[in-house]
């Protein structure tokens, strides 16, 4: 029937547009969210390179930036999200894992134990992260705009072979200098008898999360590392037909 | 020509294409000369083919051979005939060749005949595939239904040791059920030593041993008697991490439920009674589906008609949900969680739920798909939810 033809091309253009707009409208909150998040990041990189240069000691200098740091890192959970739309080809699993540990590290580490807040492991994992954010959020924010500029990728693509097993050891650090202040004071945990009839030990949980690292970095690690010879290789390749 | 077709013995092809040895069967002489002309007109790569193979005979290349029967064909003596090269996928060397493959010969006949060559990999163990990244094929695929020429080349990965379904399942079961006791008659280091052998007080803690040890006798009692299993099996990692989950989580529980500091629940025996009623209630549904499902006629995996509500009240549940084996299965658990006022029972209720959600969403899509009269009413695991 002519008229039910005539229907259904309406409703194919009409379905088209909306994809049209709805990949306009991402691409705008993407671009905004990646050039908003490295700004973030490198506000904290200053802040904190302005406190040492002044103050001459990383003492002090987490607690100066915490605000900022808790804000940015915990807006990172967006991206759990941008996951699971759809509108960013990544694993949800492997962004959530990865937010999650920040998440915790900020959260449930560094901010509820205050006597950590001036240990060295500190400043070295969050030296990492700043780095590898901006480099990071910068990546995403050229892609977007089609016009990536090549040490950006590199950096991208390289540093994390770096800045990676730093930032574990920078975290590792930090949990195992706040174990004996989490005996000491029984924080997050919840003993029997309760009529709930479950119980909870923080120490013990954070050495759970300690050995989980070993299983987990590895998997994290070696999928970066498969990505970067996916996107080399493929730079090869179009060398070779030049 | 003689109009009967030449009888064709189970010996390769070897023989008949090979002009070059003679004697070598000294029986099938009188059928060399027509039995050639049939191989020259049929397999022309033949020859080349095998004197290459001749030449490898020395290098000792494993060649399968396959049980023929004799070939009457109704069209006369021209069978198709196919060879099968089977190379492994990662290093695309040959494993096995199979000449004289019959075409309606399926999968499963070249996996048994691989196996003869290769005794450690049971046809289970094998995944043959037509490229090497692609799909794996199924055991009733036919060799002459597949896009391959007469010539058929399968990549082979071994998918490690396997396990039939009825021992995975035992295995799984009987985890949970002995360990659960162990720390119901409190064996040593585990609660402080003074409790060590004793009994809880609370009443509510034998009757918990009573149900989830029930559940468990129960489930062993299907997986031998009442399951039909398909000729299926499972992976052993796969098995080791269920293992593990089971365990573990039976484990973590009992050791709530037996803890000499245990509270029990804080509506006292009112609690106690209603969640027994359903945990019974929701145990003997399960198990009338499990029974009526048992009924049907079903080849494997494809059944020829989807399960229906019978006189037992608790099949009813077929008319709103597709399985409700995993309604009364998380009924059960659930009665099991208020009657014993622990959060660890509680999670392993909530993951058992949400894996079972996702098992009964992909069975309901399967039964829509492949019966067209399939109710509307019904639901996948929740009556009107879910």
């Amino acid at each position: 029937m002519a008229s039910g033809e005539e229907d259904g091309t309406v409703e194919e253009k009409e379905t088209n547009n909306k994809k049209r707009t709805k990949g306009a409208i991402a691409t705008a909150w993407l671009t905004f969210y990646n050039i908003a998040m490295t700004a973030g990041w490198l506000v904290l990189a200053v802040a904190m390179a302005r406190y040492y240069l002044q103050k001459g000691t990383h003492k002090g200098l987490y607690k100066n930036i915490a605000r900022t740091l808790k804000f940015f890192q915990t807006f990172a959970l967006l991206e759990v999200g941008h996951c699971a739309i759809g509108i960013v080809r990544t694993s949800v699993i492997v962004t959530g894992v990865q937010v999650c540990s920040r998440i915790f590290m900020v959260w449930f580490i560094t901010n509820s134990i205050r006597q950590i807040q001036n240990e060295e492991s500190v400043i070295l994992f969050v030296v990492v992260w700043t780095i590898t954010e901006i480099t990071r959020y910068s990546f995403y924010t050229f892609n977007l705009l089609n016009h990536l500029p090549y040490f950006i990728k590199w950096a991208r693509y390289n540093l994390f072979i770096v800045m990676y097993p730093l930032g574990v050891i920078g975290e590792l650090l930090t949990i195992h200098a706040a174990l004996p202040y989490v005996r000491r004071s029984g924080m997050y945990s919840l003993r029997l008898p309760n009529k709930y009839n479950v119980s909870f030990d923080y120490y013990y949980f954070l050495i759970i999360v300690m050995l989980s690292y070993i299983p987990l970095f590895p998997q994290l690690f070696f999928h970066m590392l498969r990505q970067r010879r996916r996107v080399l290789h493929g730079e090869i390749v179009v060398e070779k037909d030049e | 020509m003689a109009t009967q077709c030449p009888r064709l013995s189970p010996t390769p092809v070897l023989s008949y294409c090979d002009s070059g040895a003679s004697g070598n069967k000294s029986d099938h002489h009188q059928n060399t000369n027509s039995a050639l002309h049939i191989s020259q007109r049929w397999m022309p790569q033949c020859s080349g083919r095998l004197l290459a193979l001749h030449a490898n005979a020395g290098a000792q290349k494993k060649v399968g051979r396959l049980e023929r029967t004799a070939a009457t064909d109704p069209a006369g003596f021209m069978t198709l005939i196919f060879q099968v090269e089977i190379l492994d996928s990662k290093t695309k060397e040959q494993l096995c060749f199979l000449d004289k493959v019959e075409p309606h010969s399926s999968v499963g006949d070249i996996k048994s005949l691989f196996h003869k060559s290769y005794p450690k990999w049971y046809p289970a163990r094998q995944s043959l595939r037509l490229d090497p990244k692609g799909k794996a094929l199924r055991d009733d695929d036919v060799l002459q239904n597949l896009p391959v020429g007469t010539s058929a080349i399968l990549y082979f990965r071994d998918l490690g040791p396997q396990l039939g379904w009825t021992m995975v399942f035992l295995v799984e079961y009987i985890g949970p059920l002995l360990i659960y006791l162990l720390f119901y008659i409190r064996v040593p280091y585990i609660y402080n030593h003074k409790y060590t052998f004793t009994s809880s007080s609370h009443q509510v803690v034998n009757l918990a041993c009573a149900c989830h040890s029930f559940h468990y006798i129960k489930r062993l009692f299907e997986t031998i008697f009442v399951h039909r299993f398909s000729n299926g099996t499972m992976p052993l990692r796969a098995i080791l991490k269920n293992c593990a989950y089971y365990w573990g989580f039976a484990a973590w529980l009992a050791y709530y439920i037996n803890h000499p500091l245990y509270t029990p629940p804080s509506y006292g025996e009112t609690q106690v009674n209603y969640a027994l009623i359903i945990f019974v209630l929701c145990e003997a549904g399960n198990f009338s589906i499990h029974w009526s499902l048992n009924s049907l006629k079903c080849e494997g995996t494809k059944c020829r008609r989807f399960p229906n509500p019978s006189k037992n009240p608790f099949t009813w549940l077929f008319f709103f949900v597709s399985c409700p084996n995993y309604t009364y299965e998380v009924g059960a658990w659930v009665g099991l969680s208020i009657m014993t006022q622990c959060v660890p029972v509680a999670l392993f209720t909530f993951v058992g739920f949400i894996q079972m959600s996702i098992w009964a969403k992909g069975k309901h899509k399967t039964y829509n798909r492949e019966f067209k009269d399939y109710p509307n009413l019904r639901m996948s695991i929740l009556p009107f939810i879910l």
